[in-house]
């Protein structure tokens, strides 16, 4: 076992990680933030999507001791700092964003990623940059809505889904 | 998975040194070989992560040159080549997916030498030179087959040096769950000649066309190669498409990629 620290949501935590402990395992079972979920273990559905320094990755597919020092955000950062739901969380219940809630954690956080690297994505640019991330309730439509309206875009040229 | 050490060098001597250890194995992004891992089809007693040597990382210009180091993600490719090499940039830019091109990286990717793999088709079209801790291997000689390179154990890929084409593109028929080339053409014009390399298609891997690439040199157009066609014989079949299936789709990748050079 080697000592893993990691400044998560801003706060420095540490914790002993295996060779072969996984990002998504360290954060979930030794750090206790179950916020990021992991739902195919294969790197396929995105759920575990979190950032680490600042990049979105599938942290069941990278090694806690790998990122060891990294600066990494959850979904649990993602509020606002009175507890209020974040811009992207908001847009998501605004907007239906969710139906089971499985694989919202890593939607979020893929969108958020998107959000940052480029502010006004088109509808087109926001599903191409969600391949990654798949929702089991098929989704999609609502999620893509909500991500167009965190941007602070007009959602109304949007169909209906859902609603 | 089963447990390993897992070892971070700071430098390429130091990931040499721990890579000669018993069962050792280098690590890159990790995005096949951690899937790998977890199905038990690998199992090494140590893990060399390379993602920590500075040395390896980057895009650089040099002359007619873009020099990639191999720890390189593919995001970072797509980004940072695309004003030197807009359709290496391109293929990078279309592995897996964001979360995926933020972590893999190039030379992990032409280390595994997946037969569907993306990249292997830029490095061989280019007929880019792959560089060593101890040596330069031409692309005509690295790729070896399925899975197999001309890398020896402990061999660690440091960068690979494109030769920038006059104009190039890659043309990507998606196998959308896998986000694999179900087929893929990387077609690329030297002043020398055409290269025109296929990923997805051949049970022996990445391969040249050399038929395309002669008609394609003296005619840069997707009429020059209208006649031209590969034998199903040696090409995959599984439930995705059948060796006939893919035979079909070298011919028309092939002319999409010529149609779409810049």
């Amino acid at each position: 076992m080697t000592k893993v620290t990691l400044t998560v949501n801003g706060r420095s935590m540490s914790g002993e990680a295996e060779g072969r402990t996984l990002l998504s395992s360290f954060l979930r079972d030794t750090l206790g933030l179950t916020g990021t979920h992991v739902g195919c273990d294969t790197s396929q559905c995105g759920a575990c999507v979190v950032h680490v320094d600042g990049l979105a990755m599938k942290s069941c597919t990278v090694l806690a001791q790998d990122v060891n020092g990294a600066s990494v955000t959850t979904i649990e950062g993602m509020a606002n700092a009175d507890g209020s739901l974040g811009r992207v969380q908001q847009a998501f219940q605004d907007h239906h964003g969710l139906q089971c809630g499985f694989c919202t954690p890593g939607m979020v956080m893929s969108a958020a990623a998107l959000l940052a690297e480029n502010p006004k994505p088109t509808e087109a640019e926001i599903r191409h940059h969600l391949e990654g991330n798949i929702c089991r309730c098929t989704g999609y439509h609502n999620i893509v809505k909500a991500v167009l309206a965190a941007s602070g875009q007009d959602v109304s040229g949007l169909g209906v889904a859902a609603e | 998975m089963y447990n390993f050490d897992f070892v971070k060098p700071a430098t390429i001597a130091e990931a040499v040194e721990a890579l000669s250890g018993e069962e050792a194995q280098a690590l890159s992004g990790g995005q096949t070989l951690l899937p790998t891992m977890k199905q038990r089809l690998n199992a090494p007693a140590t893990l060399v992560s390379l993602t920590g040597i500075a040395e390896m990382k980057g895009v650089t210009r040099d002359g007619d040159t873009l020099v990639i180091g191999a720890a390189t993600p593919h995001a970072v490719v797509a980004r940072d080549a695309a004003a030197h090499y807009p359709a290496l940039a391109a293929l990078a830019g279309q592995i897996g997916d964001p979360a995926v091109r933020n972590r893999g990286t190039i030379g992990g990717s032409i280390a595994n030498n997946d037969p569907s793999a993306c990249y292997p088709s830029a490095v061989l079209a280019s007929g880019a030179v792959v560089v060593t801790n101890t040596r330069e291997i031409a692309a005509d000689d690295f790729f070896q087959g399925l899975f197999e390179t001309a890398l020896h154990d402990g061999e660690i890929i440091t960068a690979v040096r494109f030769p920038i084409p006059q104009k190039a593109a890659y043309a990507k028929f998606l196998q959308p769950a896998s986000r694999f080339a179900l087929t893929g053409a990387f077609v690329a014009q030297y002043a020398a000649g055409v290269r025109v390399a296929i990923t997805g298609a051949s049970e022996s891997g990445v391969f040249r066309w050399t038929e395309a690439e002669a008609a394609l040199s003296g005619n840069f157009t997707p009429e020059a190669i209208a006649g031209l066609s590969v034998a199903a014989d040696g090409m995959i079949g599984d439930l995705h498409g059948t060796p006939d299936y893919r035979a079909h789709l070298v011919g028309v990748m092939t002319r999409r990629a010529v149609t779409a050079a810049r």
